[in-house]
Protein backbone atom coordinates (compact mmCIF):
# COMPACT_ATOMS: atom_id res chain seq x y z
CA UNK A 1 0.00 0.00 0.00
CA UNK A 2 2.49 2.15 0.94
CA UNK A 3 4.78 1.60 -2.39
CA UNK A 4 1.92 2.80 -3.91
CA UNK A 5 2.19 6.42 -2.57
CA UNK A 6 4.36 7.76 -5.35
CA UNK A 7 0.69 7.26 -7.92
CA UNK A 8 -1.36 9.38 -6.27
CA UNK A 9 0.21 12.63 -7.60
CA UNK A 10 -0.46 10.53 -11.18
CA UNK A 11 -3.75 9.75 -10.56
CA UNK A 12 -4.85 13.68 -9.28
CA UNK A 13 -2.87 14.88 -12.71
CA UNK A 14 -5.35 12.11 -14.57
CA UNK A 15 -8.06 13.34 -13.24
CA UNK A 16 -7.18 16.91 -13.95
CA UNK A 17 -6.50 15.89 -17.30
CA UNK A 18 -9.67 14.47 -17.79
CA UNK A 19 -11.08 17.48 -16.59
CA UNK A 20 -9.52 19.86 -18.92
CA UNK A 21 -9.82 17.39 -21.91
CA UNK A 22 -13.36 17.64 -21.61
CA UNK A 23 -13.75 21.24 -21.28
CA UNK A 24 -11.53 21.49 -24.20
CA UNK A 25 -14.53 19.89 -26.30
CA UNK A 26 -17.03 21.59 -24.97
CA UNK A 27 -18.39 24.63 -27.18
CA UNK A 28 -19.69 27.54 -24.73
CA UNK A 29 -21.25 29.19 -27.75
CA UNK A 30 -23.19 25.72 -27.86
CA UNK A 31 -26.10 26.64 -24.66
CA UNK A 32 -28.25 23.21 -24.82
CA UNK A 33 -32.00 24.41 -25.68
CA UNK A 34 -34.28 24.39 -23.09
CA UNK A 35 -36.97 23.78 -25.76
CA UNK A 36 -35.66 19.91 -26.62
CA UNK A 37 -38.94 17.97 -26.04
CA UNK A 38 -40.77 20.52 -25.22
CA UNK A 39 -44.16 22.22 -27.49
CA UNK A 40 -42.93 24.51 -29.75
CA UNK A 41 -43.63 27.78 -29.30
CA UNK A 42 -46.85 29.11 -30.60
CA UNK A 43 -46.74 31.61 -33.37
CA UNK A 44 -48.97 33.90 -35.85
CA UNK A 45 -46.55 35.49 -38.47
CA UNK A 46 -47.43 36.65 -41.48
CA UNK A 47 -45.40 35.31 -44.80
CA UNK A 48 -42.49 37.58 -46.17
CA UNK A 49 -43.40 37.45 -49.50
CA UNK A 50 -47.14 38.24 -48.46
CA UNK A 51 -48.28 40.95 -45.49
CA UNK A 52 -51.71 39.51 -46.09
CA UNK A 53 -51.36 35.94 -45.53
CA UNK A 54 -51.19 34.62 -41.48
CA UNK A 55 -49.24 31.08 -41.09
CA UNK A 56 -49.62 29.81 -37.14
CA UNK A 57 -47.90 27.11 -35.18
CA UNK A 58 -51.02 24.55 -35.81
CA UNK A 59 -51.62 25.09 -39.48
CA UNK A 60 -48.04 22.85 -39.40
CA UNK A 61 -49.39 20.20 -37.30
CA UNK A 62 -49.55 16.47 -38.19
CA UNK A 63 -45.92 16.36 -40.06
CA UNK A 64 -42.20 16.94 -39.46
CA UNK A 65 -40.91 20.36 -40.68
CA UNK A 66 -37.73 22.43 -40.06
CA UNK A 67 -37.67 25.84 -38.95
CA UNK A 68 -34.14 27.30 -40.10
CA UNK A 69 -33.59 31.09 -38.87
CA UNK A 70 -32.21 33.27 -41.11
CA UNK A 71 -31.86 36.64 -42.15
CA UNK A 72 -30.18 39.03 -44.82
CA UNK A 73 -27.52 40.38 -42.90
CA UNK A 74 -26.46 37.45 -41.73
CA UNK A 75 -23.23 36.32 -43.18
CA UNK A 76 -23.44 32.91 -42.03
CA UNK A 77 -26.44 32.42 -43.23
CA UNK A 78 -25.02 32.94 -46.71
CA UNK A 79 -22.98 29.85 -46.25
CA UNK A 80 -25.13 27.47 -44.93
CA UNK A 81 -27.62 28.40 -48.09
CA UNK A 82 -26.34 25.79 -50.43
CA UNK A 83 -26.76 23.45 -48.76
CA UNK A 84 -30.68 24.51 -47.79
CA UNK A 85 -31.33 24.94 -51.04
CA UNK A 86 -30.00 21.39 -51.93
CA UNK A 87 -31.75 19.80 -49.15
CA UNK A 88 -34.74 21.37 -50.11
CA UNK A 89 -34.96 19.60 -53.58
CA UNK A 90 -34.88 16.21 -52.04
CA UNK A 91 -38.32 16.70 -50.56
CA UNK A 92 -37.58 15.05 -47.31
CA UNK A 93 -39.46 17.11 -44.98
CA UNK A 94 -40.88 21.56 -45.82
CA UNK A 95 -38.24 23.84 -44.75
CA UNK A 96 -39.90 27.42 -43.05
CA UNK A 97 -37.87 30.07 -43.10
CA UNK A 98 -37.95 32.69 -39.76
CA UNK A 99 -36.89 35.83 -41.12
CA UNK A 100 -35.81 37.07 -38.05
CA UNK A 101 -35.40 41.17 -37.09
CA UNK A 102 -35.04 41.78 -41.55
CA UNK A 103 -36.70 44.13 -43.55
CA UNK A 104 -39.67 42.59 -46.10
CA UNK A 105 -37.63 43.93 -49.20
CA UNK A 106 -34.08 42.71 -48.24
CA UNK A 107 -35.11 39.13 -47.45
CA UNK A 108 -36.98 39.00 -50.64
CA UNK A 109 -34.40 40.40 -52.20
CA UNK A 110 -31.79 38.06 -50.74
CA UNK A 111 -34.08 35.11 -51.22
CA UNK A 112 -33.93 36.16 -55.09
CA UNK A 113 -30.29 36.17 -55.32
CA UNK A 114 -29.29 33.25 -53.48
CA UNK A 115 -32.57 31.10 -54.49
CA UNK A 116 -35.36 30.11 -52.21
CA UNK A 117 -35.73 27.02 -50.39
CA UNK A 118 -38.76 27.81 -48.01
CA UNK A 119 -41.68 26.49 -47.98
CA UNK A 120 -42.60 30.05 -46.54
CA UNK A 121 -40.73 32.15 -44.52
CA UNK A 122 -42.45 34.23 -41.24
CA UNK A 123 -41.53 37.42 -41.10
CA UNK A 124 -40.58 37.70 -37.62
CA UNK A 125 -39.92 41.42 -37.85
CA UNK A 126 -39.29 42.79 -33.76
CA UNK A 127 -37.96 39.50 -32.86
CA UNK A 128 -40.16 38.22 -30.54
CA UNK A 129 -41.03 35.13 -32.04
CA UNK A 130 -37.17 34.30 -32.24
CA UNK A 131 -37.16 35.36 -28.41
CA UNK A 132 -39.66 32.74 -28.16
CA UNK A 133 -37.60 29.81 -29.55
CA UNK A 134 -34.72 31.12 -27.62
CA UNK A 135 -32.83 32.57 -30.77
CA UNK A 136 -29.56 33.77 -29.99
CA UNK A 137 -26.78 33.36 -33.05
CA UNK A 138 -28.94 33.46 -36.57
CA UNK A 139 -28.66 31.24 -38.18
CA UNK A 140 -30.21 28.00 -36.19
CA UNK A 141 -32.14 25.54 -36.96
CA UNK A 142 -35.48 23.28 -35.36
CA UNK A 143 -36.68 19.68 -36.06
CA UNK A 144 -40.50 19.59 -34.46
CA UNK A 145 -42.18 16.66 -35.02
CA UNK A 146 -45.80 15.69 -35.66
CA UNK A 147 -46.99 16.88 -32.23
CA UNK A 148 -45.78 20.22 -32.59
CA UNK A 149 -42.53 18.78 -30.18
CA UNK A 150 -39.08 20.61 -30.87
CA UNK A 151 -37.15 17.50 -31.71
CA UNK A 152 -33.75 19.05 -32.20
CA UNK A 153 -31.73 22.32 -32.44
CA UNK A 154 -28.40 23.34 -34.19
CA UNK A 155 -27.03 26.51 -33.23
CA UNK A 156 -24.91 28.19 -36.28
CA UNK A 157 -24.43 27.46 -40.00
CA UNK A 158 -25.67 23.84 -41.15
CA UNK A 159 -22.77 21.79 -42.21
CA UNK A 160 -22.88 18.31 -44.76
CA UNK A 161 -21.92 16.40 -41.66
CA UNK A 162 -24.96 17.64 -39.48
CA UNK A 163 -27.39 17.12 -41.92
CA UNK A 164 -26.54 13.37 -42.68
CA UNK A 165 -25.40 12.58 -39.02
CA UNK A 166 -28.01 14.20 -36.45
CA UNK A 167 -30.80 15.82 -39.08
CA UNK A 168 -31.57 12.99 -41.64
CA UNK A 169 -31.66 10.15 -39.55
CA UNK A 170 -33.64 12.30 -37.07
CA UNK A 171 -36.33 12.93 -40.04
CA UNK A 172 -36.03 9.43 -41.12
CA UNK A 173 -37.15 8.50 -37.34
CA UNK A 174 -39.70 11.02 -37.00
CA UNK A 175 -41.25 10.53 -40.39
CA UNK A 176 -41.90 7.23 -39.68
CA UNK A 177 -43.82 7.72 -36.53
CA UNK B 1 -4.29 75.51 -26.19
CA UNK B 2 -0.65 75.59 -26.38
CA UNK B 3 -1.37 76.81 -22.32
CA UNK B 4 -3.58 73.46 -21.52
CA UNK B 5 -0.94 71.70 -23.46
CA UNK B 6 1.76 73.44 -20.91
CA UNK B 7 -0.24 72.87 -17.88
CA UNK B 8 -1.00 69.25 -18.86
CA UNK B 9 2.95 68.71 -19.37
CA UNK B 10 3.23 70.29 -16.07
CA UNK B 11 1.50 67.83 -13.77
CA UNK B 12 3.72 66.65 -11.53
CA UNK B 13 4.36 62.57 -12.30
CA UNK B 14 2.61 61.76 -8.39
CA UNK B 15 -0.31 63.76 -9.48
CA UNK B 16 -0.70 62.13 -13.42
CA UNK B 17 -0.09 58.69 -11.41
CA UNK B 18 -3.06 59.16 -9.62
CA UNK B 19 -5.18 60.79 -12.90
CA UNK B 20 -4.49 57.72 -14.73
CA UNK B 21 -5.72 55.95 -11.74
CA UNK B 22 -8.79 57.22 -11.59
CA UNK B 23 -9.42 57.36 -14.87
CA UNK B 24 -10.89 53.65 -15.19
CA UNK B 25 -13.63 55.12 -12.56
CA UNK B 26 -14.23 57.94 -14.14
CA UNK B 27 -15.15 56.18 -17.32
CA UNK B 28 -17.47 53.70 -15.64
CA UNK B 29 -20.51 55.86 -15.02
CA UNK B 30 -20.11 56.97 -18.57
CA UNK B 31 -20.64 53.53 -19.87
CA UNK B 32 -23.23 52.14 -17.53
CA UNK B 33 -25.57 55.33 -18.20
CA UNK B 34 -24.95 54.61 -22.23
CA UNK B 35 -25.99 50.69 -22.24
CA UNK B 36 -29.38 51.94 -20.69
CA UNK B 37 -31.29 54.33 -22.13
CA UNK B 38 -33.22 56.75 -19.58
CA UNK B 39 -37.22 55.04 -19.55
CA UNK B 40 -39.95 57.38 -18.78
CA UNK B 41 -39.91 55.62 -15.44
CA UNK B 42 -36.63 55.31 -13.27
CA UNK B 43 -38.33 52.53 -10.86
CA UNK B 44 -38.94 50.59 -13.66
CA UNK B 45 -35.30 51.01 -14.78
CA UNK B 46 -34.08 50.33 -12.05
CA UNK B 47 -35.57 46.89 -11.61
CA UNK B 48 -35.05 46.22 -15.13
CA UNK B 49 -31.34 46.63 -14.45
CA UNK B 50 -31.19 44.78 -11.13
CA UNK B 51 -32.83 42.07 -12.69
CA UNK B 52 -30.52 42.00 -16.29
CA UNK B 53 -27.60 42.53 -14.53
CA UNK B 54 -28.46 38.64 -12.99
CA UNK B 55 -28.74 37.71 -17.06
CA UNK B 56 -25.70 36.33 -19.35
CA UNK B 57 -26.17 38.03 -22.71
CA UNK B 58 -25.91 34.83 -25.21
CA UNK B 59 -24.48 36.94 -28.08
CA UNK B 60 -21.18 38.48 -26.22
CA UNK B 61 -21.54 35.77 -23.64
CA UNK B 62 -18.94 37.13 -20.86
CA UNK B 63 -21.14 40.12 -19.92
CA UNK B 64 -24.67 40.50 -18.85
CA UNK B 65 -27.80 41.96 -20.80
CA UNK B 66 -27.87 44.87 -18.55
CA UNK B 67 -24.31 45.77 -20.32
CA UNK B 68 -24.40 44.80 -23.38
CA UNK B 69 -25.00 46.30 -26.96
CA UNK B 70 -25.77 43.32 -28.80
CA UNK B 71 -29.13 43.72 -30.35
CA UNK B 72 -30.30 40.76 -28.50
CA UNK B 73 -29.65 42.31 -25.01
CA UNK B 74 -31.15 45.21 -26.31
CA UNK B 75 -34.72 43.26 -26.75
CA UNK B 76 -34.29 41.41 -24.27
CA UNK B 77 -34.10 44.47 -21.54
CA UNK B 78 -37.27 45.65 -23.83
CA UNK B 79 -38.67 42.49 -23.19
CA UNK B 80 -37.57 42.88 -19.23
CA UNK B 81 -38.75 46.28 -19.39
CA UNK B 82 -42.76 45.29 -20.74
CA UNK B 83 -42.69 42.49 -18.10
CA UNK B 84 -42.27 44.70 -15.28
CA UNK B 85 -45.22 47.32 -16.42
CA UNK B 86 -47.58 44.32 -16.61
CA UNK B 87 -46.50 44.19 -12.86
CA UNK B 88 -44.60 40.64 -13.29
CA UNK B 89 -42.86 39.23 -10.76
CA UNK B 90 -38.93 39.01 -10.76
CA UNK B 91 -39.23 35.18 -10.20
CA UNK B 92 -41.74 35.13 -13.24
CA UNK B 93 -39.23 36.92 -15.59
CA UNK B 94 -36.31 34.90 -14.73
CA UNK B 95 -38.77 31.98 -15.23
CA UNK B 96 -39.36 33.34 -19.32
CA UNK B 97 -35.86 33.79 -19.53
CA UNK B 98 -34.89 30.25 -18.22
CA UNK B 99 -37.52 28.76 -20.64
CA UNK B 100 -36.13 30.22 -23.40
CA UNK B 101 -32.28 29.77 -22.76
CA UNK B 102 -32.03 27.34 -19.99
CA UNK B 103 -30.24 28.03 -16.78
CA UNK B 104 -27.28 29.46 -18.79
CA UNK B 105 -28.65 32.58 -19.18
CA UNK B 106 -28.24 32.70 -14.68
CA UNK B 107 -24.88 34.08 -13.24
CA UNK B 108 -25.82 32.08 -10.48
CA UNK B 109 -27.31 28.73 -11.38
CA UNK B 110 -30.16 27.04 -9.71
CA UNK B 111 -28.61 24.26 -7.21
CA UNK B 112 -29.70 21.07 -9.01
CA UNK B 113 -28.26 17.78 -9.46
CA UNK B 114 -26.81 18.55 -12.49
CA UNK B 115 -24.93 21.87 -10.52
CA UNK B 116 -24.46 19.97 -7.40
CA UNK B 117 -20.00 19.79 -8.15
CA UNK B 118 -20.22 23.62 -9.09
CA UNK B 119 -21.75 24.55 -6.01
CA UNK B 120 -19.85 22.10 -3.66
CA UNK B 121 -16.87 20.83 -5.79
CA UNK B 122 -14.57 23.94 -4.54
CA UNK B 123 -15.69 23.70 -0.30
CA UNK B 124 -15.26 19.53 -0.85
CA UNK B 125 -11.65 20.49 -2.52
CA UNK B 126 -10.73 22.43 0.54
CA UNK B 127 -12.37 19.96 3.31
CA UNK B 128 -9.88 17.63 1.51
CA UNK B 129 -6.86 19.42 1.53
CA UNK B 130 -7.59 20.03 5.46
CA UNK B 131 -8.07 17.13 6.28
CA UNK B 132 -4.62 15.89 4.63
CA UNK B 133 -3.09 18.47 6.41
CA UNK B 134 -4.31 17.93 9.25
CA UNK B 135 -3.89 13.96 9.20
CA UNK B 136 0.12 14.90 8.48
CA UNK B 137 0.80 17.32 10.80
CA UNK B 138 -0.84 14.63 13.23
CA UNK B 139 1.34 12.06 12.29
CA UNK B 140 4.72 14.00 12.12
CA UNK B 141 4.06 15.26 15.82
CA UNK B 142 3.82 12.04 17.10
CA UNK B 143 7.10 10.69 15.12
CA UNK B 144 10.00 10.86 17.56
CA UNK B 145 12.90 13.03 16.68
CA UNK B 146 15.07 10.05 15.34
CA UNK B 147 12.62 8.84 12.99
CA UNK B 148 13.19 12.05 10.55
CA UNK B 149 15.87 11.69 8.02
CA UNK B 150 18.95 13.24 9.94
CA UNK B 151 19.82 16.61 8.55
CA UNK B 152 22.89 16.10 6.19
CA UNK B 153 25.95 16.18 7.93
CA UNK B 154 27.98 18.95 6.16
CA UNK B 155 30.73 17.51 4.32
CA UNK B 156 34.10 18.66 3.69
CA UNK B 157 34.79 20.31 0.75
CA UNK B 158 36.86 17.68 -1.22
CA UNK B 159 39.34 18.52 -3.75
CA UNK B 160 39.82 22.20 -3.13
CA UNK B 161 41.38 21.70 0.54
CA UNK B 162 45.24 23.19 0.80
CA UNK B 163 45.94 19.24 2.47
CA UNK B 164 45.78 17.56 -1.12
Amino acid sequence: MKSLRFLIPLAVFLVLAAFLARGLKLDPREVPSPLIGKPAPGFALTRLDNAGSTLRREDLLGRVWILNVWASWCGACRDEHPLLVEFSRRKIVPVYGLNYKDERPDGMAWLARFGNPYEASLFDHDGRVGIDYGVYGVPETFIIDKQGTVRMKHIGPLTPEVIQTRIEPLLKELNNG
Amino acid sequence: MADAALQILAVPRRWAALLALCLPAMCLPVLAKEAAPAAEDPAIEARMLSITTELRCLVCQNQTIADSHAGLAVDLRKQVREMIQRGESDRQIIDYMTARYGDFVLYRPPLKGTTAALWFGPAALLVAGVVVLGLTLRRRSRMRPEQFEPEAPEEPKQGTGSHA
